[in-house]
């Protein structure tokens, strides 16, 4: 049976990486980062995938990992979603960290790869648009644009006509470019004049690039319960605080209301990525369509919460030095990132034979 | 000494007991469940005598499915959730142990139905305004009740109500209250049909005219109404969402069937918005499931409320969606004649039924409005509204 609750060690998990969060990486460390170019908060990442041991939760212990799961991960992206922290955790973490392990009949390039991405020395990232969907096939060869955290990337994974390569980053050509989200930056690669390592032929890169974007979409819906439920804590606390016609903005009902919605939408978009979370770490059949629903549902309630966000705290809501942008950014971003909601409802008309009408002849 | 209470396979086990002394082939409906009732395995977290065993409410899963495995009778909860719902569990709380004794079995074997005369033309949000009177006959110590309900589902099949009645009309509205079982036979209780939108008469105007009701079924303090019913409003939002339900168990389940045997009806538009009706159902039910694993967890969390707010938006939205599915067929309904129902049907009926009943989801059992306004103040805590009728009497308030 799905388990939609969160366990004690995922509890302490939590708030461990909200506690280095808070510490390290608040938002005025963000504010003053994001127009650097480099939003990345040094030494936040070692701190986080290395001595925390967050990079490798997915990875098997025998493969040097914390032999944890999805769950956990999870946990930790609702974290990074509450906090929008700019850290390569879902593109290298995830979804390369996952593409190498459904590599089937790994060889030892694999396998020390990563060993390597779970002990948090390597960061890589699979060199796709981060709006490609599960279920879309990547461009092979050429320049590909919008690949998320590129710039700190050690290592690309790059499918090629004949498979998926290991590039070293250093060989390729990365032209950064500029984000709607500020605190998760894209770049331009194009890998072609680089030779690189093969770790899959075609078909088992195909299969492996799946469902390492699988993992993704579906991690990702936790990234957006964290930042949705961040929007609403923050409207909550900051309406109760603002006074206008000498009341409290929050007594209001018009914006009672309001957030009460979100925070039923809130509701339930935690129990969709739960069951996300959960049909990834067991290994469901029934994932790629948990996953989907989990996407559909999420990416609607962060680009909700973080609108009403920025509303509800009026002029301030739109002032630069206040968070409430960046959560408004990487939730827009978030709803295209990985699949639209669109795409995963065409995965969803398919899976639960719903088709669509018959075009006319 | 008291003893431990029964875990799971303790339960079991008297289940199947209670299958082998009263089989439920050669046993009648109603002698199963009052031999269920008096094995304590009606609703297993009530004590000992009252149809429980004191065990933990999330074992009753454990026993329900041992016996509807065996083809046992269940007490059709559907007819007797007034009962089931809001009145068992405020008798239990606030009933003398002879009234505990007397009303449990029956309304629980559904062998008397119970309705809940709360709502007043004057007073339905707002229901702590109630004007229904009831005033002490100093002589017998009977209460006299005058007054007029109304929206009262099931009065016209009910042997019971709880009702609530003003005792004080000088203390402020929420004081002067006190709560009653009220006998609806009595002659002073007159029942009319009130028909609904959907044509038929599934509630109910109730008119109380010297209505003597015994203090023994008081039920609670004098003037302390308004804290017991509480107690029935709590649990008339926790009832709901406590089920499980399969993929596509509720009315999208529905609208799913049709828009599968019926692809000359569909079009992109209705594509779009069925899917997304169908994820926002998928997510509900998960909502459910996980707000079903934190009870069993004992973690219950204000998620119950949202069940009851998501359920009814769901409803409408997708009733609406089957009917414009529907086209040309959308436009003619079932029948209008008047009937009076014994229970509602949500599932049975037709699309336009279905779309006309589901608009009383969000009014039923306490309205959107009002649902979105508690868990905004006491989930997260936001400041109440301005009121100016806190420490007036009841009397002297507009009306
Ligand atoms: C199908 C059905 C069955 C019912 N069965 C029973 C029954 O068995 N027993 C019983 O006692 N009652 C029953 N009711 C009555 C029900 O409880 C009331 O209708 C309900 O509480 C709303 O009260 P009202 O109808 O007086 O609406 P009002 O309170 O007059 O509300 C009118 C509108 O104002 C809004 N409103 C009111 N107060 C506020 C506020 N503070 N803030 C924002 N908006 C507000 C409401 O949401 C609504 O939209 C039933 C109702 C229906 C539809």
């Amino acid at each position: 049976m799905t388990d939609l609750l969160y366990s004690d060690t995922e509890d302490d998990l939590r708030a461990a990486v909200r506690a280095l969060l808070t510490d390290r990486a608040g938002p005025d460390v963000l504010l003053g980062r994001i127009e650097t170019g480099s939003p990345y908060v040094p030494g936040l990442w070692r701190a986080l995938a290395a001595d925390m041991g967050a990079a490798g939760l997915l990875v098997p212990e025998k493969l040097g990992g914390q032999g944890a799961s999805h769950r956990e991960a999870a946990v930790v992206l609702e974290e990074l979603g509450r906090a929008v922290t700019p850290v390569p955790y879902l593109t290298s973490s995830v979804v390369a960290t996952e593409t190498l392990l459904a590599i089937e009949d790994p060889r030892e390039r694999v396998t020390g790869l990563l060993a390597d991405l779970a002990a948090g020395r390597t960061v890589a990232v699979l060199a796709v648009p981060l709006s490609a969907a599960p279920d879309a096939r990547p461009a092979t060869g050429g320049r590909v644009t919008g690949v998320a955290d590129a710039a700190v990337a050690d290592v690309l994974l790059v499918p090629r006509a004949d498979g998926l390569y290991a590039v070293p980053a250093a060989e390729a050509v990365i032209e950064p470019q500029t984000p709607l989200d500020l605190t998760r930056p894209l770049a331009a690669v194009d890998a072609d004049a680089a030779s690189g390592v093969r770790l899959a032929d075609r078909a088992a890169a195909d299969t492996a690039i799946r469902r390492g974007l699988l993992a993704g979409a579906g991690l990702l819906a936790s990234e957006q319960l964290g930042l949705a439920a961040w929007c609403l804590e923050e409207t909550v606390r900051h309406t109760k605080e603002r006074f206008q016609f000498n009341r409290p903005v929050g007594s209001f009902q018009a914006l009672k209301h309001r957030m009460a919605q979100l925070w039923l939408e809130i509701v339930n978009a935690r129990a969709a990525a739960r069951a996300a979370a959960d049909a990834l770490a067991t290994g469901s059949p029934d994932a790629p369509l948990t996953v989907a629903v989990a996407q559909a549902y999420c990416s609607k309630v962060a680009v909700h919460a973080a609108e009403e966000c920025v509303q509800l705290h009026g002029g301030i809501g739109m002032t630069w030095e206040h968070p409430a942008h960046l959560a408004l950014k990487r939730a827009k971003s978030d709803q295209i990132a990985l699949g639209s909601a669109g795409s995963h409802r065409a995965v969803i008309a398919e899976l639960a034979e719903l088709p669509a009408p018959v075009p006319s002849p | 000494m008291i003893p431990a209470a029964p875990d799971a396979t303790e339960l079991i086990a008297r289940a199947r007991k209670l299958l082998a002394e009263h089989s439920p082939a050669t046993t009648s409906r109603i002698d199963f469940l009052r031999a269920r009732f008096d094995a304590g395995l009606a609703w297993v977290h009530y004590p000992v005598g009252l149809g429980g065993l004191g065990a933990p409410r999330a074992l009753q899963a454990v026993v329900d499915a041992e016996l509807t495995a065996a083809g046992a009778p269940d007490n059709d909860p559907r007819r007797i959730g007034i009962g089931l719902g809001m009145a068992a569990p405020t008798v239990l709380a606030y009933g003398s142990e002879d009234v505990k004794a007397r009303f449990l079995r029956p309304l629980w074997t559904g062998e008397e139905v119970w309705c809940q005369l709360f709502s007043e033309p004057g007073a339905g949000s707002d229901l702590a305004a109630l004007g229904t009177r009831a005033v002490r006959d100093e002589q017998s110590g009977d209460w006299i009740v005058d007054g007029q309900k109304v929206w009262t589902s099931s009065a016209h099949t009910a042997r019971w109500a709880i009702l609530i009645a003003r005792t004080d009309p000088d203390l402020p509205k929420h004081r002067g209250i006190t709560y009653f079982v009220c006998d609806m036979t009595d002659p002073g209780v007159e029942v009319r049909p009130l028909r609904q939108i959907t044509g038929e008469a599934e509630f109910n105007e109730v008119f109380l005219t010297g209505v003597r009701i015994p203090d023994a079924h008081r039920l609670g303090e004098v003037g302390d109404g308004w804290r017991v019913a509480q107690t029935t409003l709590m649990n008339e939002r926790v009832s709901i969402g406590g089920g499980r339900l399969p993929r596509e168990g509720g009315m999208i389940g529905k609208a799913a069937a049709t828009w599968r045997e019926r692809p000359e009806l569909r079009t992109h538009d209705l594509h779009q918005r069925l899917l997304d009706l169908w994820v926002d159902a998928e997510v509900a039910r998960l909502t459910g499931e996980r707000l079903r694993q934190q009870l069993v967890a004992g973690q219950p969390g204000p998620e119950g409320s949202a069940m009851k707010l998501g359920f009814a938006r769901l409803n409408q939205l997708i009733s609406g969606l089957e009917v414009e599915l529907l086209g040309e067929e959308g436009l003619l309904y079932s029948d209008w004649t008047m009937v009076r129902p014994e229970l509602v049907d949500f599932t049975g009926r037709d699309a336009g039924y279905r779309y006309l009943r589901a608009k009383g989801n969000s009014i039923e059992g306490g309205t959107t409005e009002v649902l979105l306004n508690i868990v905004a103040e006491r989930v997260l805590g936001l400041p109440a509204e301005p009121r100016n009728d806190k420490d007036v009497p009841w009397k002297e308030l507009a009306r």
